[in-house]
């Protein structure tokens, strides 16, 4: 046919092969047939084109029949947790603001569990374009109500047809959106007809336009049939759409500032990843006392499991924290978890700290080497998981004569009464720390020092806590059980092979 | 009767189409038809009754298949 052109054909900006599932044709989608989705795909890949953005488009696809976007469009892909496609590409659009970032979202997914995200998302007038596919129903699970399902309409979860009393009535996301300043361009469009679709095809290139030129958050809704779910034929579902869906969601422009709209200036490039030590004060933190990268020889075989609890506001979690960071500091691999209730006072307070020498295979501690309790409640509850020979730091002038299991290291450092002679009781924390470095030989005494003094930035509390962990290492000296020094039980003793995480 | 030359003509991707029909229904010419065989899929496939076609690439936008219509324009002479 040497004298005809193709003037409407696959799109460049499809793969040219679908590359789906073993069983799938690799040059069919997986919607059904008369599947609006397919219709809009297409528009948006010819969009893409008209546009000439495919290097630097990212479509965010969400949850529902659509998340398989990223099989078809050869462009930037990223498939977002169900609703959450806004935040996603708010940072897509953020950390690479040359970039054309399109969240492409159903009812479910945007109306639904995402409502949060696509209003805010919108009202901060993010710079990237939304196409939101309005098929009023849940299609890929099977047909629930959705949001948007029309007064009247069957779905499985409303088999009598949806009841405004009981069910609510359909949520209308652009008369929604457009209550909010921020957005430059909202519109609702069909695919229930050519026209209809000739003009869907013109609105999404459009608010894809609005994004190259630099404006803010752009909004497209789409009524999409979805003749599977509700049971018509294709031709049937289109008319649906023409006919029934405008009465409850007019077509049309909501919002149109592009004229206006301001191109929104570039935010300040991110740092390089290379300087954000230097930005968070860490340079130089670990400089001359790692011994090298974390996990070197110094450490191996080490692994240090220790559980510190107490009440809200002793410090356990400053104390779990300041452990991990000298240990990080140490050349260890750590981790700490911290684990309170909503209390900020008095309520109960615990938290995991893992010095290994290797990766961390868990940041739970369920079966610690030590445990620093700074209150009776804490020592009773942590009592029953102690093993054989695991350290026991109380924090008290003696520990409680009965009801201890057998075997245990345990000791007595009365922590709260040291610190409340050097200044405050709030201290407590740091003499028990001091207590645990004096009894286990974990740490370089200097390394939690150093750490202490980059952690703590007020001069009178940094002097305070740097007293009260040498007055714990001395008073662990003084008091503490030869048992309790013991110091290579723990020092370089590689822990039991590896059980994962015991629930407590 | 002199026989006119048609603008355009239209190739159904025979895998591809899933004879949902839209195409059929939205040819303004009316020159799409569901073929009476079927696709290795099982579906009925659009085609092209052979004449008629405008190149006005209707079909092309209803069809929700990527590769499912291609059509082509008689180029001016």
């Amino acid at each position: 046919m040497p004298d005809l052109a193709v003037v409407h054909g696959r799109s460049p900006s499809f793969y040219a092969v679908f590359d789906r599932k073993e069983d799938g044709d690799p040059g069919q989608t997986h919607y059904c047939p008369g599947c609006g989705h397919g219709i809009l795909t297409k528009l948006l890949a010819e969009a893409i084109d008209a546009l000439g953005i495919q290097d630097r488009t990212v479509l965010v696809s969400p949850v529902g029949c659509s998340v398989f976007g990223y099989e078809y469009l050869d462009v930037g892909n990223i498939q977002a947790a169900h609703g959450r496609a806004p935040a996603v590409a708010t940072a897509v659009k953020r950390s690479r603001p040359d970039s054309i970032v399109i969240s492409y979202q159903g009812d479910g997914d945007l109306a639904a569990i995402g409502t949060a995200e696509i209003i805010h998302a919108a009202n901060r007038g993010e710079a990237i374009t939304v196409i939101f596919v309005n098929n009023a129903i849940y299609g890929m699970t099977g047909g629930q109500m959705a949001p948007t399902t029309l007064v009247g309409e069957r779905s499985t979860t409303t088999p009598w047809g949806r009841d405004p009393t009981v069910h609510g009535y359909p949520i209308r996301v652009c008369e929604l959106l457009a209550t909010l300043e921020a957005p430059v361009h909202i519109e609702r469009v069909g695919l229930g007809s050519n026209r209809q679709i000739m003009a869907a095809a013109r609105a999404v290139r459009r608010a894809i336009d609005n994004q190259v030129r630099g404006l803010g958050f752009s909004v497209v809704e789409v009524l999409s049939p979805c003749p599977t779910i509700w049971g018509l034929d294709p031709v049937e579902a289109q008319t649906f759409v023409r006919d029934t869906m405008p009465r409850t969601f007019p077509l049309g422009i909501l919002r149109d500032r592009t004229a206006t709209a301001v191109p929104r200036p570039p935010l300040p490039s991110p740092p390089d990843p290379a300087e954000l030590p230097g930005i968070l004060g860490l340079d130089g933190a670990t400089a001359g006392t790692t011994g090298g990268r974390a996990g070197g020889p110094r450490h191996a075989g080490a692994d240090h499991r220790i559980v510190a609890a107490g009440f809200g506001g002793q410090g356990v979690q400053v104390l779990g924290e300041v452990l991990a960071e000298a240990g990080l500091s140490a050349g260890y691999h750590v981790a700490w978890l911290p684990s309170y209730g909503p209390q900020m006072r008095s309520g109960t307070s615990n938290c995991h700290v893992r010095l290994c020498g290797g990766a961390v295979d868990s940041p739970l501690v369920s079966r610690p080497t030590a445990l620093v309790a700074l209150n009776q409640p804490s020592l009773r509850a942590f009592l029953p998981r102690m093993e054989p020979g695991t350290l026991v730091l109380f924090n008290a002038d003696a520990v409680p004569p009965d009801g201890l299991p057998r075997g245990l290291r345990i000791g007595a450092v009365p922590a709260t009464a040291i610190a409340d002679r050097l200044g405050s009781p709030r201290a407590a924390n740091m003499v028990m720390l001091g207590a645990l470095l004096e009894a286990t030989g974990m740490l370089a005494p200097g390394v939690v020092e150093a750490t202490l003094q980059r952690m703590v930035t007020d001069p009178a509390w940094r002097d305070l806590d740097l007293a009260a962990l040498r007055a714990g290492q001395r008073a662990a000296r003084r008091a503490l059980p030869a048992t309790c020094l013991h110091r290579t039980a723990i020092l370089g003793a590689p822990g039991p092979p590896g059980p994962g995480p015991r629930p407590s | 009767m002199e026989r006119t030359i048609d603008r355009g003509t239209v190739v159904i991707g025979i895998d591809e189409c899933k004879g949902c029909g839209l195409c059929v229904q939205a040819c303004p010419p009316r020159v799409l038809r569901l073929s009476a065989q079927l696709n290795r899929h099982g579906y009925h496939p659009a085609e092209y009754t052979g004449s008629g076609c405008t190149a006005c690439g209707i079909c092309y936008y209803v069809c929700p298949e990527p590769g499912g219509v291609t059509v082509f324009r008689r180029e001016a002479a």
